[in-house]
Parts: C-alpha cells; sequence; structure tokens
C-alpha cells in the first residue's frame, strides 16, 4: 500500500536518512522500532512531506506522494499522530476532534466517526467540554490518537504513542490500536517500547542510524538474537 | 456549569440588544455634541475595533504582532487622502501642493472608509509573505520596524504632495448621516457591522483553525491546515480591520499627523486585548470601552488641583491621573492574570453562572457567620 523506495533526508549537513525502502502491505499494523536518532519520526516527517527528501519516491495505493503537500497527503489518507501528544491544549476535547476532521466536507460521516471515536475512548465522550489542557496524559493521548481518526485515515502513523505513560495505560493503548486496526485502518507505529510493539505488529522493520537494518514478521524479530541483545536488554 | 436553554438565550439576547440601541439613543438625545460621554462611547468603539482586530491576530492565531499602528495609519491617510473636499485641498496642502492626480478626487467617505481598509489589507499581503516566515518575537519586532517605517514614509518630504509630510491631513470629512440615521450612530453602525463579521469568522472552521495554530503549530499542520495560508488571512483580515479602524479615527479626529500613530497606540491597544483577555473578542470590546472611559474621562478629576480650604489637596495636578491609571492596570493584571474575559467569550451561561456563583459565595459567607455567631452564643 505505502512503499518507500530509496528515501534521503538532510539536516543541514546530517544525513539522517541513508536511502530507506519500506513496503507496507495492505491490512496489517506495521512497527518501526530503533534506537534514538535511528531516523523513525524522520521517516514519518518526509512521508508526510513534513522535511523535505533529497532523493527517493514515496507511493502511496499506486500515487506518486513524493512531492505532495501536507494537506492534499492527509486527503489521500495518510494521517500522522505526532510525537508528545501535541493536543490543543485551549480548545475542548469536542473541538479537538473537529479539528481531526479540518480537510473533511461530508457531515453525516464526521457525526458517525465522532460516535466511533467516543465509542473507542469513552473517557472523551465523558470530557467533551473539558479544555484538552486538563486532562492527564494518558487521556491527552487517547485524544491525540482519535484526533487523528477523525481524518478517516486509511493508515494511521502513530509516532511513540507510550511515551511518558503509566504500564497500565500503555497497556489500553496498545489494545485500542489492535482494536483500530480490526476496524479497517492500517496502523504504522513507532516505538520505543520494541516488545510491546512487536508482540501485536505484523510485520516489524528495525533501524539504526539512518537505514533499516533489519525487517521481518513481528514475532520472528521478537525471538531474533540480535534485536534482542540492542533492544530488550537479553 | 448549568446551561440554560436556548429559547431564555434568544430573548436575553435581543433584550440586551433592544437596551443597548435604546442607552445609545439615550446617550444622542440627552447630551450636548461636546458631552465627554458622546466622544468616550465613539472613541470607545473604535477602539474596540482596533482591539478586536489585533486579537485576532494575537490572541487567536498566536501572532505576536506589534504593527497596528502602522496598519491603521495606512488606513487613515488613504482614506483622507482621497476624501478631503476638492474646495478645500489647497487650503489643506498649502505649503507643498497637491498631487496633480489627487487634485480633484474626493470620494464618498462610505468608499474612503472602504479603500483605506483595503490598502491596508494590501500592505500586510505584500509584507506578509515575507515577516510571516518569523517566528513570536521576531515577528514581532519585524511588525513593529513595519509600523515605524509607514510613519517615517508619510511624514517624508518624497511624500509631502500627497500625505503633507510632517503637517497632517485637516478637514477630513467626519461621519455624515445616513438617511433618516444621525451622524452619531455611524461609527456604532460601522464597528458593529465589523465586528460580526469577525465574530462569524472565528466560529467557522476558520477560526478553529486559527486557534488550532497558535495552540501547536506542528498538530495543526499535520492535520491538514496549511499554515502558511491561514496565517497570512489572518494578517491580512486583522490589517483589514485596523485599516478601517485607522479610517474612522480619521473620521472622528477631523486631522491626522504621523504623530497620531506613534508605537504608542500600538501598546494602547495591545493593552486594551490584555486587560480583555488574549483570545476573547468580547474581552476586548468590554475593555475598550472601560480603557477608554476610565483614561479619557473618569480619571480626568485627578487631573484638576484642588483645595480644600486653603490647603491643596497634595498630587492632583495634571498628568496624575495617567499614575492612577498605571496603578489600576497592575492591579488589574495581576488579579484577573488571564484578562477579564480570559479566552472566553461572552455568553447567557457564563453570566448566569458568575452570579450563582456569586450567590453561593455570599451565602456561604452569611452561613459562616451565623454559624460563628452560633458558637459564640454557645
Amino acid at each position: 500500500m505505502l512503499k518507500i523506495e530509496n528515501v534521503h533526508v538532510y539536516y543541514g549537513g546530517i544525513h539522517a536518512l541513508r536511502g530507506i525502502n519500506m513496503d507496507v502491505e495492505d491490512g496489517a499494523i506495521i512497527s518501526l522500532i530503533g534506537a534514538n536518532g535511528a531516523g523513525k519520526s524522520t521517516t514519518l516527517k518526509s512521508i508526510m512531506s513534513l522535511v523535505n527528501k533529497t532523493e527517493g519516491t514515496i507511493t502511496f495505493n499506486g500515487k506518486d506522494i513524493t512531492k505532495m503537500g501536507t494537506r492534499d497527503i492527509v486527503k489521500e489518507g495518510i494521517v500522522l499522530c505526532p510525537e508528545g501528544r501535541r493536543v490543543f491544549p485551549d480548545l475542548t476535547v469536542a473541538e479537538n476532534l473537529i479539528m481531526g476532521s479540518y480537510l473533511r466536507k461530508d457531515k453525516e460521516g464526521i457525526k458517525k466517526d465522532t460516535e466511533w471515536v467516543y465509542e473507542l475512548f469513552p473517557r472523551m465522550k465523558e470530557r467533551e467540554w473539558q479544555l484538552a489542557g486538563t486532562l492527564s496524559g494518558g487521556e491527552q493521548q487517547m485524544l491525540a490518537v482519535g484526533r487523528a481518526l477523525m481524518a478517516k485515515p486509511k493508515l494511521l502513523m502513530l509516532d511513540e504513542p507510550s511515551l511518558g505513560l503509566a504500564p497500565l495505560v500503555i497497556k489500553d493503548i496498545f489494545s485500542i490500536i489492535k482494536q483500530i486496526r480490526e476496524s479497517g485502518v492500517n496502523v504504522l507505529l513507532i516505538e520505543q517500547n520494541a516488545k510491546a510493539a512487536l508482540e501485536i505488529s505484523d510485520f516489524a522493520y528495525v533501524m539504526e542510524t539512518g537505514v533499516v537494518t533489519m525487517s521481518g514478521k513481528g514475532k520472528d524479530l521478537l525471538n531474533d538474537e540480535r534485536v534482542q541483545k540492542a533492544y530488550l536488554g537479553e | 456549569m448549568e446551561r440554560l436553554n436556548q429559547k431564555t438565550k434568544m430573548t436575553a439576547s435581543i433584550i440586551a440588544c433592544i437596551a443597548l440601541v435604546v442607552l445609545l439613543v439615550l446617550s444622542y438625545t440627552n447630551t450636548g455634541t461636546t458631552s465627554m460621554l458622546r466622544s468616550v462611547l465613539q472613541l470607545g468603539s473604535i477602539y474596540a475595533l482596533a482591539a478586536a482586530s489585533m486579537n485576532l491576530l494575537n490572541g487567536f492565531t498566536g501572532l505576536f504582532s506589534l504593527g497596528h499602528a502602522g496598519f491603521m495609519a495606512i488606513g487613515a491617510y488613504t482614506y483622507a487622502v482621497l476624501t478631503i473636499p476638492v474646495n478645500k485641498k489647497a487650503n489643506v496642502y498649502y505649503l507643498y501642493g497637491v498631487a496633480d492626480s489627487l487634485a480633484n478626487v474626493a470620494l464618498p467617505n462610505w468608499l474612503g472608509l472602504i479603500i483605506g481598509g483595503i490598502a491596508a489589507a494590501i500592505i500586510a499581503a505584500l509584507i506578509g509573505a515575507a515577516v510571516l516566515r518569523l517566528k513570536s518575537d521576531y515577528f514581532a519586532i519585524a511588525t513593529l520596524g513595519l509600523a515605524e517605517i509607514v510613519r517615517i514614509c508619510v511624514a517624508s518630504s518624497p511624500m509631502a504632495r500627497i500625505t503633507n509630510g510632517s503637517l497632517g491631513l485637516k478637514n477630513i470629512p467626519g461621519f455624515t448621516n445616513i438617511g433618516f440615521i444621525p451622524a452619531y450612530f455611524v461609527p456604532f453602525i460601522v464597528v458593529a457591522i465589523c465586528l460580526v463579521i469577525m465574530f462569524l469568522l472565528i466560529n467557522c472552521s476558520y477560526g478553529r483553525a486559527f486557534k488550532a495554530i497558535r495552540e501547536d503549530e506542528i498538530a495543526a499542520e499535520a492535520m491538514g491546515i496549511n499554515l502558511a495560508r491561514h496565517k497570512q488571512m489572518s494578517f491580512i483580515i486583522s490589517s483589514f480591520f485596523a485599516g478601517i479602524a485607522g479610517a474612522l479615527l480619521a473620521m472622528f479626529l477631523g486631522a491626522i499627523q504621523s504623530t497620531t500613530f506613534p508605537l504608542m497606540l500600538t501598546y494602547n491597544i495591545l493593552l486594551i486585548v490584555v486587560i480583555g483577555g488574549m483570545g476573547s473578542l468580547s474581552g476586548s470590546i468590554i475593555s475598550a470601552f472601560l480603557v477608554i472611559a476610565a483614561k479619557e474621562w473618569w480619571l480626568r478629576f485627578l487631573d484638576v488641583e484642588q483645595y480644600i480650604g486653603d490647603w491643596q489637596v497634595p498630587l492632583l495636578r495634571t498628568g496624575f491621573r495617567m499614575v492612577v491609571f498605571s496603578v489600576i492596570l497592575m492591579v488589574v493584571v495581576l488579579f484577573w492574570r488571564q484578562g477579564i474575559m480570559g479566552q472566553k467569550e461572552f455568553s447567557w451561561d457564563g453570566v448566569y453562572n458568575f452570579f450563582r456563583r456569586l450567590k453561593t459565595k455570599f451565602r456561604g459567607k452569611n452561613t459562616k457567620a451565623a454559624a460563628e455567631g452560633g458558637n459564640a452564643n454557645e
């Protein structure tokens, strides 16, 4: 579905992505794991055209999106839920969700998806009129995911949804990611928490200093010696 | 928080509107043409428009601009240059003469007003492409510079045959009757129309996009909001209404100079915005009237020397009102950190809940006092 070929990104003199190749298949949770500074977030940002690519092509459902603006990419159905939650703190929960559907025009669909998000996150319904800044960290993360879902994505990209959250909350978030997947939205997941990510993902890529060094089925990578040594602390 | 039903709100709004109009009419019929109340209301409404337009940019979009006086100057000068009656031009441009192309131009004042706004918007569009790339403080400084450039340009000698240099323009046509509506009401009507447009704007999806940009640019962009375009739009709309406010100010004053639009004007408007609450249009409107009334009217008595018998009351002399005004400002900002309204807009729910809280607070005190009294008796 999403195909990334030989993508290079520079931050000034720093060569952050050195020719990434990925192939995200339809109907799957794909995760991208790696140490800090490996280029995971940059990969997502380059897909969204939030950073400039110097080389390479990205195709989505057979359409070349390499040179498209962020706005058009969102319209194509790829949505990024950025790292660190980034909800709009002085807008209410309901307004945050409406912002998620900013580019959509179908009022009925938006209404239906709002209901769906409230179903996924009942806590959000309770706090509909509360300012997003007053929510707890876990609730904010749920709101951020819900907001991204409001854009009706075909591919939802989550950048470290477990960042700074308690283990129990992380468990909730991961079970919701599975639910989202089951409802037909593909998920591309970035995680530091390699074990949890590999357990739920169908396919995974391991990144190191700007290149993909390993890829395989989630379960296989979980048992791979090198992955265990590098990320799982064995 | 309790919510009132739609019908009560509608009735309350209609009653409030009628009451406002009746009060305005009373202020017209019961005062002389030189009354302080009249000028405070007119000037207050002009400042309300200026503050609301600044709030649209600073409070809603989160672009901290200090160039407002510049855009008001553009609006005011455009209006003045285009509308000064032909037969009075020789009198106005007595030193430098009037530019040939302008010698026979005298537009009706409503057209001048709109063109004034458009001129400010065009300049904003040209400048915006460059300065909107800057962030926070740097943007503030760039716009500050812009305001100074405008002010110096209109006073410069190459512009003298258009703007009359540092001599300024006079004989600017003021408000005129529209049909049966007396001239006194014109600024209120113009300001009301502009404010309604702004309220509609902030309540539609553009308004939410502006707020989203203020809150988090990266998240806003990831939602598919075109940052550059929305920032540009907010800057242009804000400048347009600033230009209209400037033109209204020119109509109100009848004579303008480059020194009518100093940096202090920007700060005065910023002060109104902060007092009213960054991100609340209704706050800006309320505080504009309060600040103008306090500064120009209610505190005037502090400027007059007073004697009790032979003893002169100390401190009361010209300028002391501004000292007291500044102290009041500090107190207000200390107690209302978010300004009068914070980021909320005026709503009947808000009013209702405010009075309910007041009531429970008052009752709470009473019962507490009663309880203490009871204890004392035992």
